[in-house]
Formats: structure tokens, C-alpha cells, sequence
């Protein structure tokens, strides 16, 4: 049975805007120009290709359903598993469903912790039990692991290749179909950057995503490649799993607050007078407030809101749910401020402009201007603003979690994961491949958002960085 | 000048009547007196008298907003909005749920954070503008490039990680500092260089690449080609002219957050154990202390507002042709 | 760069050879005992002081008239500031003595004689003048300028301990501004408590009507009923019926004396403003005084000048010997000047200074149990070899607590209130095949390090009732196989389940899945382990567990109103009485219905009937007989998925003497030594610093800075050619 959870619902909303504005952009020239020279950043275009693989994650775990529960002999009816799981879920049963008893190490054969266990003459001893998943299929793991790995890491290395080499022939033919060249000539321009886009930098960042993801995907497998937590859960499936969580933290908290930002910004910008003065006064009030504090509170309040009400959600999976979505909420609440001012600043002086006046002097109406004439032409400043706080926002996740404000605990993300990784440092032996995964998956995202937010924003207005923070304290202070 | 000062503090009185009235409708929201008491009273044997006595005691067993009851101004001034949020204005913060005087605690907390924010603030400022010099004068070749590079990687990092592989490594492994506590007077330097130094490397990437721009785009303006021309040598003209215009930009960042420096940080603290204002907040969280959340929300407010008319007052300083009215 | 670097080392090494000692310089060396506290503690004051954070502090300050054998296990009571255990006694409604098990008995007296010359610490509520008067009882407004702590009053005092200060603060628990965890409790038992307590309390109110309010309430002008102050020494209290476990009770802070110049003196104008309070700085007769309350950043007890020095026992339970526990008999305690506590908010850095022997033990209570379990990774009750060779040692003993799952009585589906006996029977079926699936013992070696023993009951081992062997063990969950208890198999819970009209998890009649709801406030980003283990358990059965994690607050108010359906809690004993574990599922003391603490809200007519008899009975055979039919109720019912009873331990460097965990006794500092010298040398040995990261530091920096360099002189130079 497919459940579509809130931040679902949200997610694909967001998608849909996306390919809407997508051909809204497609047939107007002047705007394609300015995509055009984002196509044309090689990080930004390597930065978009990692996003949308962690993208493609994110879709595939936002696809809910609750599994069916198999039929039993002698029961009337069937009905649905209180478990909400994703697609993403399914593709990965074998690291779900394959846990653990407590740690183990990376690609490991035994657990991390010894145990006493009952020898066949009947004495006791402690030894490090198997792992009954990671490395089951061998028999004599001393022997057999390295040989067993290598030739795993070799198949997934084979697979990478040739999946990369499919995708590259693929570019190949199309380019040299649209330049009618052949394929070698077409190769030579894309290998040396003389196209238009930057295909040769989508192609190697792909090669070394296929690289790195092949043996990843070959060993998982038979392994935990990046080992097992506290209760036996492998580490790779929770931070497969925590990028769903930082995505909609980071896209839905926009969206949240865009149509306030928007709406406010504009209109006290075209307005003037005591609206403006009104919509100051709420955002110099909101803003004043110190963030974490406000967050702090209004997670606690909604919190109260979700443990009186338990009846409002069937399964744990649509509460966590609503905590998700009333953090983004609550975060789009108290950053929606900077955009809203840099708005108004920008209407303020669109308002001014000959075509504006025009408009006001054949008697267009303040709602037909605003939006026919003002709102397009803040646009790009919308644009720059979502895409530069995306990873600010997926940072902040982290920070609130281990305050205690942040998503909820029974939620996969990387705050969370970060939170339980920390303690495990202070272990002897120490636990470190939680905390690594948790990093470098993190550091991932996070920097491709920041290159390709770059290269947004290069291609859109360069200056624009400068310009809005200096517009943001000044608009403080007016 | 002073009657400009004069007219920006009598604005921020409504900014402020806003904060308390968002705060109020948050907290009397979220948590009944009864949650509170519950939650000092501690878990064995807690009957509803002795909640009830608890409440009456810290004046929580009074109405929201409007007293009945009470007589003449009473019916105001005896209601726990005017207790708990109206006397917040004269810096009256009352008692933490615990007890504990609230003012006195802000008092002695506000030198140890203190003692973290204004060395990272300080030489936080001179090591990302120096930095960011150092990538302008060479800006358009390789050092550029990889340093721009190095600063969108470092703010890629979590805050998080950043103490969490600083305290492992430095004091864990290493033993080159404590790992957490502090002490006053000198002593306290051996526990503060460790927080300090991580909270400043935290903060490198964003600023510099940020203060890296404003230098790009002064450097683009004809009067830097003039100085130039007139035979000034690279140097002269990043120093006497780029980073003087730039003091601007850099000062409405910059300055506004002076004042809050007093809030201190809230992970640094708690995880160095530091007795500051960060920390303070942090358990005042934890412990749903809203007495002492709400002082915090209301003090950082005051700052913020105090942070926006230092802005103002700094750009007269650096540009003369500023002129306040 | 360099002269920076050598400026920092010669800075550092200024402090000593190691680099990262948290203390001042000039402790090194001294006989200081180093601890940590990780949370605040909330009250000091001995009638409202009930948690184990603040009985650290207190029961070193406050001698109430009994205490706990710090060696002998079971635990025993022995007399503290009384001359002697008090023997009670029993008469009936005319005054007459009667023998105890009399069904005449009316009251019981327990009279308490204290050892005369005890002497109070030094306080200022006791300085008095060259004329005798009391020095700091007047103060005006203007006095207390420039007083921040009590260490800005220039003079202290003593003063001897008599039995009136017993008889003070026993009124104390009904004082009307003070609320006493126990009040409720002891005005069933102590005569004329709660009438004494309404006295109060409208003279209380009389003050407020007055006008002053906040002026003390002098409690020597109103007579209590139960407590009779024989002569200077000696004092009585008299107890409604019988109650045996009183005893126990004057063991604990709520019965330690409090003088009437300490309660005078902090209750004047000013002083509770600048938390001038008897709940921050405690007065008492104790081996140590509390000298800086500072509980942002430490507290500090310092030896008693004027403590009379009492003796360290001369004899344990077997083992002790060879453990050198007695290795002191007879000598004078406390042994350690000073016991500095640190504030210690998160649990690694607490971790990891006491691994490098900047606390000299972890000192992990029941209560935050959860804090060691992040420790080490082996799940085995000893300490890991790397440990071992820094000298690490484990004191392990069971403790007197208790972890349970409990179903509410009061739910439809797992409770036990059906009205037909079919439903009834349905639900226990139900309650027993989740408690055979819910696996304890992975629990304890996934998440207490192994550190606790599976419950067969709610009575912990150590405290009488609790058997051992096959006829201990809980015949609902577990076989007895060979000489140990094995859980049932997850088939045998699916039977049951199948029994209860769940088969497969899924309702016979509808189909439809069983879902459960357990409320728990594990909510933490770290507790997220914990959650997928209990999903985890009733998976095993089929059936699905949605867990509802809230705040404190709210979790105990839906257990207080009974809308919980299964929740996890524990219980740490008030006293070493099988009725403190017993009485937790007496329906007179159901938590929704009479606010009491059967949090399960079980009821059961013969279970409260044998209860009734139990309660007031003298240990032994009889006793033990009705015990384990009161169990094989429990058993059979299963209110509670008997969890299991944590052992408490304790880690310690090897420099720390004497060091034996007791549950009961929270009294232990006086009995602790350390060898300084010991210490200082093995700090040196662990906390080198390691210094080739700052050389490594300046050769990157140095490095970075070259090309930096190379490229203006190029630049400068390009320059100077166009």
C-alpha cells in the first residue's frame, strides 16, 4: 500500500516546480543564457552530477509504501504492515534486513566484541563470534577473505568500467550526431572541454563515482562495508539512508519559506508606507531573536503538540514525519528573514524603473505589476538564495540534533548518526567507521552544494554574494 | 547624534514588547507550570500537593494574562505575563526554575564566555582578512584558486566535527591541553587555547572566501587603477586604499555581532565544559528551564539591537561622509 | 612562526611536565581526592534531598542517627551519632508495653540515644560574640553588602549536636514552604504529623496575612505529637502500628539532625537572594563540610575540623580481608583532606580524563548507568587489558535496583482488568509470550556492558526474598536447564501468542496486525540504538511496536493517568527490604487511581492480601514463604517483563584505597585513601605530551608560506620589468 508522507508530497511537489520551471525556462532565450554558463562551469557541472546521484537516493527514499503482510492460512483478511518502508528500502534488504548482533568492522567476518560462547566439549570460552551476515558465505575466513574481497572489489571495479564506458558512448553518439562529426572527433572535443557544457567533467566525476560506487555495491553483498553500529545495523544502509533526511532539510525548509519571503519582500518593497513598516517591524523582531533559541522553543512546543495528539499519526514512521516537516517548517520560519529584506531592497528599486512606471501609469494594478513586472525580475535573486542555503541548512541539522532539537531520534540522519558516532569514540578499542561515514558522506553533499551554489550563483550575478549580505545588515540597520 | 541614539532606543522598545509577546505565547504554550514543577520536583513520590506548593511558590499558580481576583492594577500586574515577562525589561530575570537567581548566574557566567568569543572574534578577524589579502593580491593564479578551493572545503565540514577531531586528537592522543574544565585567572589559558583555536579554524572558509570578494570587487574600481597607474606598488594599494574601502561591507558583518558575543557558543562550551552563557543555555534547554530561556531570548535581542546601532554609530568612524541624523 | 611555537611550549611546560592537567599546580601532590558531578545538584537540604547526585554530597555533611556496614553484605544498620541500634518498642492504645506481633499493638517507640560531644562543623550561624549572643542573627540589609558565600563571613562557630536538632528537622518535613519527598509517606506513619503539618500551615498563612510572609516560621513553638525529647541526648519517635522499616528510614538524610541557628540564620532578609540557603550550603557533623558550592564548575568538600573521627571498621564479609579492606581497622577516618568534584557535563570527557588519572574513579551509580555503557566495547564484567595494565580495577557488586518493562493494568489489550475471565486470560498469555521474547540478556551485554543480572522477579539479589537456583528462577519465561536458567524458545512465545488469539502477531478474527505502543523517554540521538532493539524484540513475535518517545514530563504524566500501554521504567530501593521491590505492585498504591507507585497499576485482591502480612513480618522462613507466593503471582500475571537488576560498579585507579560499592551506604568518602605520590608518578608516565603535530604544524605552515613568497616576488619583480 503506497504512503505518500508529508515531506513525500513535498518533495515531489518540489520536483514538479522543477520541471515546470524547467520548460518555462526552456523557451525563453534570455533565461537559457544564464543556465547556459552554469552548464558551462566544470565544478559546478561535476559538483551537479554527485548531487544528483545523492538526489536519485533521496527520490528513491521518498517513495513510501507499507509492505503487505503475507497471507496466513486460516485468516480472513489481509492487512498492511505498520512498518513504512521505501523503495530505497527494498533495493537494499540486504543491508536492512542483515543486522547484527553489536559492532563489527568494516567489511569484517567477526564481531568487534567478544562473547562468551559454549564450546562443543562443553567449557566455556570467550572469542570473538562470526558475524552472521558480513562474510557468512566463507568458509574459513582467515583464508579465504582477502582473496574473497579482491575479487569482489574486481568485479565491482569491471562493472564500474563498463557502465562507464556505456554512458560515455552514449554522450559520444549524441555529440557527434548533433555536430555531425564522427566519434573520434567528437570524443577529442568532449575530452578536451571544447564543448559548450561541460560534458568532460560530468563524465569523469561520474567515472569516479562508478569506480568508488562499484566495489562498494559488490561488496555489500557479502559485507558491511562500512561495519555495523551499537545494535548491529549496517552503517552503510544508515547513511544511504541519512540523505533523504539532509535533502529535505535542506530543499523543504526553502520552499517553506519562499512564499512568505516572497509575498512580504514584495510587497513591502512596492508598497511602501505602514506595510512596509509592519512587515519590518515582524522581521527585525523574528530577526533580533537569537535563531537557536527560537528554534529551540518552537521544537518543544511542536514537540508537545505531536506526543498529546498520538492519535493523528497511524504509524511512528508519519510522526517522525511530522517532526521532519515541522523543523524544516520551523527553520524556514526563522531564516525566511534575510531573503525577505533583500527583496524588499531589490523592489525598492525596480519600483523606480521606467518600465514599472509605465505600468503604473496605464493603470496596471499593484497585484498585476508586482507579479507580471516585479517578480520575475527578483528571480534570480530567489534562485541564488535556495541554492546557497542548502548546505547551511543541512549543517544546521546536525548542530540542532545534538542540542536535542533536531529531527527526530527514530529518524536516520546524518545528526543523529553523528551524535551516537561521537560516543563511540571515547571506547576502547576506539569505534571510528561511523563517524567516518557520517563525514565523508556529509562532506560530500555539503560540498557539492556549496560548488554548485557557486557556480549558480557566478553565472547569475557575481556579485551577488557581496551584495546581499552587505544588504542584509544594512536593511538591519535602516 | 545623541538624540539619533536616543530615537534608535526608543524603536527598538516595540522590537522588544514583540520578542516577549512571541516568547510568552511559546513557552505558556508548550509547557504548563505543572510540567515545570514536575520536572524540579524529581521523580519519586511526587504528589499533586506538593506540585501545587511548588507552583504557588514561583507565582506560576496565577492566571496567563488576566487576574479576576485580584483588585485595581492587580488584576494586571498579579498574572504571570507581568511577573515573568514584563519585569524582563528593567532586567529583572527572576528565578531559574531550580531556584537560582538568574541575573547573578548571567553575572559570573558572561566572563568565561567572554574569555572564548572576543580571542576568536579577534583573532578570528585578523587571521580570515590577512588570509584573504594574501588571495587577492594573487588573485586569477593557482594559489588562488586552491585556496578558494581549501576554504569551500573547510566550511563543507560540520562545526561538529571539527570538535569532535580536535579534542579526540589534541588532548585525547596528543595530551597537550586539559580536555575540558576551566579555571580563572591565567590559569585559564591552558583549557581555552584548544576551543579557541577549533572555533576559529571552524569559522576560516566562510570568512575568508567572503571577505575575499568584497576585496575582488574594491579592486575592480577605476580608483584602484588610478592608484596604480599613479606607479603605487601592489602592496600600497591593498593596504591604503582596497582594505579601507572595504572597511564598510566589512563592518556591517562584522560589528553587529560584537554584542552577542556575550551569548557565547553554544556547542564549544558544553563540550569543553566551559561555565559560560552557551552552556548555560544548552542545560537550560535540556532541563526546559523556560525561566532562563526566556532571560537568554530576551537578552539576546537587547544585544542584537544594541550590535545594529554599534553598526551605525562604527560607519561615521570610517566614513566621514556618513552623517546620523 | 618559531619563536611563536617555542613561546607556547615554554608556556605550557610552565605547568608542570604533564601539559594537561586540569588542576592548579599547587595541588600536585596533595592528598585530594578527584571527582565529578554531571548533573547539579538540585537541593541540599535533608528534607527535600532524595536523588543519588545529591546524597554524594550530603551524606558526607549530614550524620542521621543510623547508618549502613560499609563491608558487611547483606546489608546491616549499625548506629552512626546513636549510641546503639534503637530497639523498638511496641505498647498498645493505654501506654502498655505489649510483644510486637501483638495484634494490640498501637504504636511502636523508637527511642534513639546520640553520643554526646559531637560537634557541629564550623559555620557562621553558630559565631557568637564576646557576650555570647549569636553573632550573625540580626543582620540588617547593610550587612550583607559585599557577602557572596558563606566563606565572606568573617566568623564561625560550633556547637554540640543534641537530640532537639533530630526532633527539628523531623518537623522540618512538614514545614509548608519546603516540600519533603517523603512527608506524604511519613504522615501515615510518624503520630501527629500531618495534624502538625496543617498547624503550620495556617500559621504560615497568619504570616503571609501580616504581612511578612518570607519571615521565619519558628518551629520549636508548636509541639509534634510523635517525637518526645527525652533529656539532652535521647529523643523519641512514635510510629502508628508497626513498621519495621522505619529503621531504615533513619538512615537516611531526611532523619539527620538540622540545628534551629542554621534554620534561623538562613532565613533572614537578603539571604535567599544571594542563595544564602540550608538547599546550597549544607550544616552538619560529618567527616567533610561543603567549602565552594560553585556548581557550574566544582564543589569542594574539605575535612571537618571539629569531626570526631570515627573508627574504620574492623570487620567485613569474607574476601574483604584479602582485598585489603581491613588493612585500616580501628584507624581514625576520613583519610583525604580534600574531595574536589568537577562539573562534567558529557560523558567523554568524564571518560577520558579519568583514563588518564585525572579522576580517580569514574564514580558511575545505577543512575547514570547508561554513561558507562558507552564505555567499552567487551561486553565482559571485567575491565579490558588495556586497562588492566594502567591498573584499572572493577568493583562490581549487584545493586538494589530494578529495570522493567510494565503493561498497564488499565489497557484493554495488555491489561489485566477484563471483566469476562476468557479476556483475562487472552491478555496474560499475551504479557507472558512478550516477556519470554524480550531478550534481557542480549540487552545487558549490548547495553550494560553485561553488567546486570536478568530478573526473575522484582527482587534484586542481595536483598532477602531473593532465591537462587531452580527454584529462583521465573518458571513463566525461563527452563531450568543443567545448572543455569534458559529463556524459553521465541516457539514457545508464539504458542502463548497463538493462545492469546494472536497467531503470527495478526488478530484471529480480523487479520489485522497487532500493534503495541510503548512510551519511553529515550529520545536522545543516542538512545536511537536502544529504540531499534525493542522494535527489534517484537518483530521476533510478529508484532508491531510503535514507539512513542516524550519528554519526561509527559511520560509521567500519562503514566500517572494510566493511558500508557507498555513502558519502560526502573526503581532504585529506598532501604534493603524486600517490601521496598513488593509494595510496587500493591493496589493501594496504583499509580493512576491513588497516585502511588504502582506505575503498572496492577491489582490482584490475593496479592495485596499476602502483602498486608508480609509488610510487617521479621525476616525469615515464614516470611520467605509467603515471598515466593506473592512471586509466583507476579510470575503468572506478569505485570512487568522483569527486566534485570543492574550491578552497579565501579572503575578506580589502583592509587584509591578502600574503595567497596555500596548501594545503601552513600556515606563512602570517609572511608576512601589515595596514595598521591602513586598518582603523580603514573599522571607523568601517561600524559606526555606528544610533540611532533606542532612541528608538523609550523613545517605546513611553513610550507604553505613558501610558495605565497615565491609567487610576490615573482610578481613584484614582473613588475619592475613591464
Amino acid at each position: 500500500m503506497p504512503i505518500i508522507l508529508w515531506t513525500d508530497a513535498l518533495v515531489f511537489l518540489l520536483i514538479a516546480c522543477g520541471i515546470g520551471s524547467g520548460f518555462y525556462i526552456g523557451r525563453r532565450e534570455y533565461l537559457l543564457a544564464s543556465w547556459r554558463r552554469v552548464g558551462e562551469s566544470r565544478a559546478g557541472m561535476a559538483a551537479l552530477t554527485v548531487l544528483a546521484a545523492f538526489i536519485v537516493l533521496g527520490l528513491l527514499d521518498s517513495l513510501h509504501y507499507r509492505p503487505r503482510l503475507e497471507a496466513v492460512a486460516g485468516q480472513p483478511a489481509n492487512g498492511y504492515s505498520s512498518e513504512v518502508r521505501s523503495a530505497l528500502d527494498a533495493l537494499l534488504l540486504p543491508l536492512r534486513s542483515g543486522t547484527e548482533k553489536t559492532y563489527s568492522a568494516p567489511l569484517a567476518t567477526h564481531l568487534y566484541a567478544r562473547e562468551t560462547v559454549e564450546l562443543p566439549d562443553g567449557t566455556q570460552a570467550r572469542v570473538f563470534p562470526r558475524l552472521r551476515h558480513g562474510g557468512a558465505h566463507l568458509q574459513d575466513p582467515v583464508e579465504e577473505w582477502a582473496r574473497d574481497v579482491s575479487w569482489k572489489v574486481a568485479r565491482g571495479l569491471a562493472f564500474a568500467v563498463l557502465a562507464g564506458l556505456t554512458f560515455a558512448a552514449i554522450a559520444v553518439q549524441a555529440a557527434a550526431l548533433r555536430w555531425g562529426v564522427g566519434w573520434p572527433a567528437a570524443w577529442r572535443r568532449i575530452r578536451r572541454g571544447e564543448t559548450q557544457f561541460a560534458w568532460n567533467a560530468v563524465l569523469a566525476t561520474l567515472a569516479v563515482l562508478l569506480l568508488l560506487g562499484g566495489p562498494v555495491a559488490a561488496l555489500a553483498g557479502g559485507y558491511h562495508v562500512f561495519g555495523t553500529d551499537k545494535v548491529g545495523q549496517d552503517v552503510l544502509y544508515l547513511t544511504l539512508k541519512s540523505i533523504r533526511t539532509g535533502l529535505v532539510i535542506g530543499t523543504i525548509t526553502t520552499l517553506a519559506m519562499l512564499p512568505f519571503a516572497v509575498a512580504l519582500g514584495i510587497v513591502a518593497g512596492y508598497l511602501g508606507g505602514w506595510v512596509d513598516d509592519v512587515i519590518q517591524y515582524l522581521y527585525t523582531t523574528l530577526n533580533s531573536i537569537p535563531g537557536v533559541l527560537l528554534i529551540a522553543a518552537s521544537v518543544l512546543m511542536m514537540q508537545v503538540v505531536i506526543d498529546t495528539h498520538p492519535d493523528w499519526f497511524a504509524t511512528s514512521a508519519q510522526r517522525a514525519d511530522a517532526r521532519l516537516l515541522a523543523l524544516c517548517f520551523i527553520l524556514g520560519v526563522t531564516s525566511w528573514t534575510g531573503l525577505c529584506r533583500l527583496l524588499r531592497a531589490e523592489t525598492l528599486k525596480l519600483r523606480e524603473l521606467d518600465y514599472v512606471q509605465a505600468a503604473q501609469a496605464f493603470g496596471a494594478s499593484a497585484t498585476g505589476i508586482m507579479g507580471r513586472h516585479i517578480l520575475p525580475n527578483v528571480m534570480h535573486i530567489v534562485l541564488i538564495a535556495v541554492v546557497m542555503d542548502f548546505s547551511g541548512l543541512v549543517l544546521a541539522e546536525a548542530v540542532l540534533s545534538y542540542i536535542g532539537i533536531g529531527v527526530d531520534p527514530s529518524t536516520i540522519s546524518f545528526g543523529t548518526m553523528i551524535n551516537t558516532a561521537r560516543l563511540e569514540l571515547a571506547r576502547e578499542p576506539v569505534v571510528w567507521w561511523s563517524l567516518v561515514a557520517a563525514f565523508a558522506f556529509m562532506f560530500v553533499l555539503v560540498l557539492a552544494a556549496n560548488l554548485f551554489s557557486d557556480a549558480v550563483r557566478d553565472a547569475f550575478d557575481p556579485r551577488i554574494a557581496g551584495r546581499r549580505i552587505a544588504a542584509t545588515a544594512q536593511g538591519q540597520a535602516a | 547624534m545623541l538624540a539619533y541614539i536616543v530615537r534608535r532606543l526608543l524603536y527598538a522598545l516595540p522590537i522588544l514588547i514583540g520578542v516577549n509577546l512571541l516568547t510568552f505565547t511559546l513557552f505558556f504554550v508548550v509547557n504548563t507550570p505543572d510540567d515545570m514543577a514536575r520536572m524540579q520536583l524529581g521523580i519519586k513520590r511526587v504528589t499533586p500537593e506538593a506540585i501545587q506548593k511548588w507552583k504557588a511558590e514561583r507565582g506560576y499558580d496565577q492566571p496567563l494574562l488576566y487576574n479576576e481576583a485580584a483588585e485595581g492594577a492587580g488584576k494586571v500586574t498579579r498574572t504571570i505575563f507581568f511577573e515573568k515577562s514584563v519585569k524582563l525589561f528593567v532586567f529583572d530575570f527572576g528565578r531559574a526554575d531550580d531556584g537560582r537567581d538568574i541575573g547573578h548566574e548571567i553575572k559570573t557566567r558572561m566572563g568565561p564566555s567572554l574569555a572564548i568569543a572576543v580571542p576568536v572574534f579577534l583573532l578570528g578577524l585578523f587571521v580570515t582578512v590577512s588570509f584573504a589579502l594574501v588571495l587577492a593580491f594573487f588573485r586569477a593564479t593557482y594559489l588562488d584558486f586552491w585556496g578558494v578551493v581549501a576554504c569551500v572545503a573547510m566550511m563543507s565540514i560540520s562545526s561538529l566535527f571539527y570538535i569532535i577531531g580536535g579534542q579526540y586528537l589534541v588532548s585525547k592522543i596528543w595530551h597537550l591541553v586539559p580536555i575540558s574544565g576551566y579555571a580563572g585567572g591565567l590559569d585559564a589559558a591552558r583549557f581555552l587555547i584548544l576551543p579557541v583555536l577549533i572555533s576559529m579554524v571552524a569559522g576560516i572558509g566562510s570568512s575568508t572566501r567572503w571577505y575575499r570578494t568584497i576585496f575582488l570587487e574594491e579592486i575592480g574600481k577605476d580608483y584602484v587603477r588610478t592608484a596604480r597607474a599613479k606607479g603605487l606598488s601592489e602592496m600600497a594599494v591593498l593596504f591604503r586604499h582596497v582594505l579601507k574601502n572595504a572597511m564598510i561591507p566589512i563592518l556591517t558583518g562584522v560589528v553587529v555581532v560584537i554584542p552577542l558575543l556575550f551569548m557565547g557558543s553554544l556547542l564549544v562550551e558544553s563540550f569543553f565544559g566551559i561555565p559560560g552563557l552557551g552552556s548555560y543555555t544548552i542545560d537550560a534547554i535540556n532541563a526546559q528551564d523556560f525561566a532562563v530561556v526566556r532571560a537568554m531570548v530576551f537578552i539576546g535581542s537587547v544585544l542584537y539591537i544594541v550590535g545594529l546601532l554599534l553598526t551605525d554609530l562604527s560607519y561615521t568612524l570610517v566614513d566621514p561622509r556618513v552623517r546620523l541624523q | 612562526m618559531h619563536a611563536w611555537l617555542l613561546a607556547f611550549a615554554v608556556f605550557l611546560s610552565g605547568c608542570g611536565e604533564v601539559w594537561n592537567n586540569p588542576y592548579p599546580a599547587q595541588e600536585t601532590g596533595r592528598n585530594i581526592l578527584y571527582s565529578a558531578f554531571t548533573e547539579r545538584p538540585k537541593h541540599l537540604d535533608p528534607v527535600q534531598s532524595y536523588s543519588e547526585d545529591e546524597a554524594e554530597f550530603n551524606a558526607q555533611i549530614y550524620e542521621p542517627p543510623l547508618q549502613y556496614h560499609y563491608l558487611k553484605r547483606p546489608y546491616t544498620l549499625i548506629p552512626l551519632t546513636a549510641e546503639a541500634l534503637p530497639r523498638p518498642r511496641s505498647v498498645d492504645a493505654a501506654g502498655r508495653e505489649v510483644p510486637a506481633d501483638s495484634p494490640r499493638v498501637a504504636h511502636t517507640l523508637y527511642e534513639i540515644r546520640i553520643r554526646p560531644g559531637i560537634l557541629y562543623q564550623p559555620h557562621p550561624a553558630f559565631a557568637r560574640d564576646p557576650d555570647g549572643k549569636l553573632l550573625y542573627h540580626n543582620l540588617k540589609p547593610d550587612d550583607l553588602k559585599g557577602i557572596y558565600s558563606l566563606r565572606d563571613f568573617p566568623q564561625t562557630g560550633t556547637r554540640e549536636l543534641t537530640a532537639e536538632d533530630y526532633a527539628y528537622q523531623i518537623k522540618r518535613l512538614a514545614h509548608p514552604r519546603l516540600h519533603s519527598p517523603v512527608f506524604g509517606l511519613m504522615s501515615e506513619y510518624i503520630v501527629g504529623l500531618k495534624a502538625f503539618a496543617e498547624t503550620l500551615k495556617t500559621e504560615d498563612k497568619a504570616l503571609a496575612a501580616s504581612g511578612t510572609g518570607n519571615a521565619w516560621l519558628d518551629l520549636s513553638k508548636f509541639q509534634l505529637a510523635g517525637v518526645e525529647l527525652v533529656d539532652k541526648y535521647r529523643y523519641r519517635i512514635r510510629i502508628k502500628g508497626r513498621y519495621p522499616q522505619f529503621a531504615y528510614w533513619l538512615a537516611m538524610n531526611f532523619f539527620a539532625p538540622v540545628p534551629i541557628e542554621a534554620d534561623r540564620f538562613y532565613a533572614q532578609a537578603g539571604m535567599a537572594e544571594k542563595n544564602l540557603t540550608l538547599d546550597w550550603y549544607p550544616v552538619g557533623t560529618g567527616p567533610y563540610m561543603l567549602t565552594e558550592n560553585n556548581p557550574n564548575a566544582r564543589m569542594v568538600l574539605e575535612r571537618n575540623p571539629n569531626y570526631r573521627g570515627e573508627a574504620y571498621p574492623a570487620e567485613g564479609e569474607a574476601g574483604d580481608a584479602s582485598a585489603s579492606l581491613l588493612a585500616d581497622a580501628g584507624k581514625r577516618m576520613p583519610f583525604i583532606d580534600r574531595v574536589v568534584f568537577s562539573r562534567e557535563r558529557e560523558g567523554i570527557p568524564y571518560w577520558n580524563k579519568f583514563l588518564q588519572g585525572y579522576y580517580d574513579f569514574s564514580g558511575i551509580s545505577s543512575d547514570s548507568f547508561d554513561q558507562a555503557v558507552r564505555i567499552s566495547v567487551e561486553g565482559e564484567a571485567s575491565v579490558s587489558p588495556e586497562m588492566k595494565s594502567k591498573g584499572i580495577k572493577l568493583e562490581a557488586s549487584v545493586g538494589t535496583a530494578t529495570r522493567y518493562f510494565a503493561f498497564n493494568w488499565l489497557d484493554p489489550v495488555v491489561g489485566g482488568g477484563q471483566a469476562d475471565a476468557p479476556g483475562r486470560e487472552r491478555a496474560r498469555k499475551l504479557r507472558q509470550a512478550i516477556s519470554i521474547a524480550l531478550d534481557w540478556e542480549e540487552f545487558i551485554s549490548i547495553f550494560a556492558n553485561g553488567r546486570g543480572i536478568p530478573g526473575q522477579g522484582p527482587i534484586p539479589p542481595g536483598i532477602f526474598g531473593f532465591r537462587t537456583g531452580g527454584e529462583g528462577i521465573n518458571p513463566v519465561v525461563y527452563d531450568w536447564v543443567g545448572d543455569a536458567p534458559r529463556r524459553k524458545s521465541i516457539e514457545a512465545a508464539k504458542q502463548l501468542l497463538a493462545e492469546a488469539g494472536y497467531p503470527d502477531g495478526r488478530e484471529a478474527k480480523s487479520g489485522q496486525p497487532l500493534v503495541l505502543y510503548l512510551d519511553t523517554t529515550d529520545r536522545g540521538p543516542g538512545d536511537k540504538p536502544r529504540l531499534d532493539w525493542y522494535r527489534k524484540q517484537f518483530a521476533k513475535l510478529d508484532l508491531q511496536l510503535e514507539i512513542r518517545g516524550t519528554d519526561y514530563n509527559r511520560f509521567q504524566e500519562k503514566v500517572r493517568k494510566g493511558a500508557a500501554q507498555i513502558f519502560v521504567w526502573g526503581w532504585n530501593a529506598d532501604y534493603p527490604d524486600p517490601e521496598n521491590f513488593l509494595f510496587l505492585f500493591h493496589g493501594a498504591q496504583s499509580r493512576a487511581k491513588f497516585q502511588g507507585e504502582n506505575a503498572a497499576n496492577y491489582a490482584n485482591p490475593e496479592y495485596d492480601r499476602l502483602f498486608e502480612q508480609v509488610k510487617h513480618m521479621e525476616n525469615g522462613p515464614a516470611r520467605q514463604a509467603l515471598i515466593d507466593r506473592m512471586l509466583a503471582i507476579l510470575r503468572e500475571d506478569a505485570p512487568w517483563s522483569f527486566g534485570f537488576h543492574p550491578k552497579d560498579y565501579s572503575l578506580h585507579h589502583d592509587w584509591v584505597g578502600n574503595l567497596k560499592p555500596n548501594n545503601m551506604a552513600r556515606n563512602g568518602l570517609k572511608y576512601r585513601k589515595i596514595d598521591a605520590a602513586r598518582r603523580e608518578r603514573l599522571r607523568a608516565e601517561w600524559n606526555r605530551p606528544v610533540l611532533w603535530p606542532l612541528g608538523l604544524l609550523a613545517a605546513v605552515l611553513a610550507a604553505s608560506a613558501a610558495p605565497a613568497a615565491w609567487g610576490w616576488r615573482r610578481r613584484e619583480q614582473s613588475k619592475g620589468r613591464t
